[in-house]
């Protein structure tokens, strides 16, 4: 399409913004003004503060954030900055935060000013593979074009390449998304997420979402210490607190129950506390009598000992 | 329908091409949109909560109301990238169509178009002839007859 030459300035229009000035060469910048005024610490800060543990990806996030801020400063002085790709792949044990980060990255990056909008669309692979021919492209496009200007977070991403069905429109939906984190780079940022053994089967497949995503990030399992304080964490976001007994049962109840099968880290950690607050309240109900606040939002070790993990022999017995 | 003003020196019969500028919409009298002031737009209906749509057409008459839907409206978008996209597709694949974007507001009260704007027009756009019939008592009826759609769908504003 050809655009009108428009050189007179049509009634109602704002004028155009003069452009911003390049600096000289032997210009100098502060950084720590500008990394005040871009706010960066109070991003990693918070960061630092709600999230427990997860060196490697603070880490990233930090560096992701110098890059954008340092690009901001090179453009002022004429340095054409392309825009970094920032698309990535969260792979890690269930439960250690994957969904809570991408959150987080969305409101991240559109603090940064990389993003526009900073929401965040989660999908599974349900939401991008049509049902019958035909259907998966606009149903991908679909999804895609909601998440633009925010983060596209494709949760269980491997399951959308079924190795053993050829004909399975999962390959169609991963096509259309390499075309757009190719083409729409500055539009959106999409977020694969996954176990680490089948991602890396994933990738292995398909060779180039590999080469398309600059970011992996592998998520630590947590230690023993790290999910007591996730457990203060949420305890408190849920009005409840551990009393120091308490505390002391939930650590012997955490080292035995990391050792068992099905440990899924942080999400293990609020499943415990929700089962504590049931057997709470059962027992305030057994013992009628006169609560205060004080009762009714304490967790007592009682509440933690009937728990199934104490009745199995620990394996570094004896504790 | 009213036709542009050509300037003074194309005022004769090898102008004729863009003869009728045809107005329809919003905007429909400003000079065409670039790809940033129609984002603009979309940032504005986006903003007021009115899913868009694309539609297109190759019959110019004022009547005809109902285009082609290039793809179901898109809804709960955030973003007018993802408009523009579809914007773009449908230039690509009609580019000598008339295109034009439709906000609505589905708020109760409203439930109708809240904004429609043209975003693409063909290259030449040859108007619009008035016909007269003869009724009875020497009455007269007037019909808009459009140059276009002497074609058949889909070969009127063939690039030349």
């Amino acid at each position: 399409m050809t655009v009108a030459a428009n050189p007179r300035v049509s009634f109602g229009f704002r004028p155009d913004e003069p452009p911003p000035e390049v600096l000289p060469t032997d210009a100098v910048l502060d950084l720590a003004e500008a990394r005040h005024e871009s706010g960066i610490d109070e991003v990693l800060r918070r960061l630092d503060a709600e999230l427990v543990g997860l060196e490697p990806v603070k880490t990233r996030i930090a560096e992701i954030a110098a890059l954008l801020l340092v690009d901001r400063m090179r453009a002022r002085f004429g340095v054409d900055a392309v825009q970094p790709t920032l698309h990535m792949c969260f792979t890690g044990n269930p439960g250690t935060g994957k969904t809570t980060v991408a959150t987080r990255m969305a409101d991240l990056l559109h603090r940064l000013g990389y993003l526009r909008r900073g929401h965040l669309v989660s999908v599974t692979r349900d939401d991008l593979v049509g049902e019958y021919v035909g259907h998966t492209a606009p149903k991908t496009k679909e999804v895609i074009k909601r998440a633009m200007g925010g983060v596209l977070f494709i949760d269980e991403a491997y399951y959308l390449y079924k190795v053993e069905n050829e004909r399975d429109y999962g390959s169609e939906a991963i096509e259309i998304l390499l075309q757009v984190m190719e083409n729409n780079r500055d539009d959106l940022v999409v977020i694969l997420a996954g176990y680490a053994d089948k991602m890396h089967q994933f990738f292995s497949a398909n060779p180039g979402m590999q080469s398309r995503i600059a970011h992996h990030i592998t998520f630590p399992d947590y230690t023993v210490a790290e999910l007591e304080q996730i457990a203060v964490l949420m305890t408190d976001a849920i009005g409840y607190r551990l009393s120091e007994d308490a505390k002391s049962v939930f650590h012997d109840y955490l080292q035995r129950r990391v050792e068992q099968p099905w440990f899924a880290n942080a999400r293990s950690v609020r499943n415990a506390l929700e089962r504590a607050r049931l057997r709470h309240a059962r027992r305030l109900l057994a013992e009628p009598g006169l609560v205060g606040l004080a009762e009714l939002s304490t967790i007592e070790p009682a509440d933690l000992l009937s728990s199934r993990v104490f009745d199995q022999p620990s394996i570094e017995e004896p504790r | 329908m009213r036709a542009a003003q050509p300037p003074e020196d194309e005022r004769d019969n090898k102008s004729k091409e863009h003869a009728m500028r045809i107005t329809q919409g919003t905007f429909a009298y400003l000079p065409d949109f670039t790809d940033e002031e129609i984002t603009a737009q979309i940032n504005y209906a986006l903003s007021n909560g009115w899913p868009l749509s694309v539609e297109f057409t190759d019959d110019p008459h004022p009547r005809n109301t109902y285009w082609e839907m290039w793809g179901l409206p898109m809804f709960d978008l955030e973003d007018p990238a993802g408009v523009l996209m579809e914007v773009n597709a449908c230039r690509a694949a009609h580019p000598n169509h008339y295109i034009r974007l439709n906000a609505y507001d589905a708020s109760l009260g409203r439930q109708t178009t809240a904004l429609s704007f043209i975003v693409n027009r063909p290259a030449a756009e040859p108007g619009f002839r008035l016909d007269r019939t003869e009724r009875a008592n020497r009455t007269i009826g007037y019909t808009t007859h459009a140059y276009a759609t002497d074609l058949p769908a889909g070969d009127r504003y063939a690039v030349e």
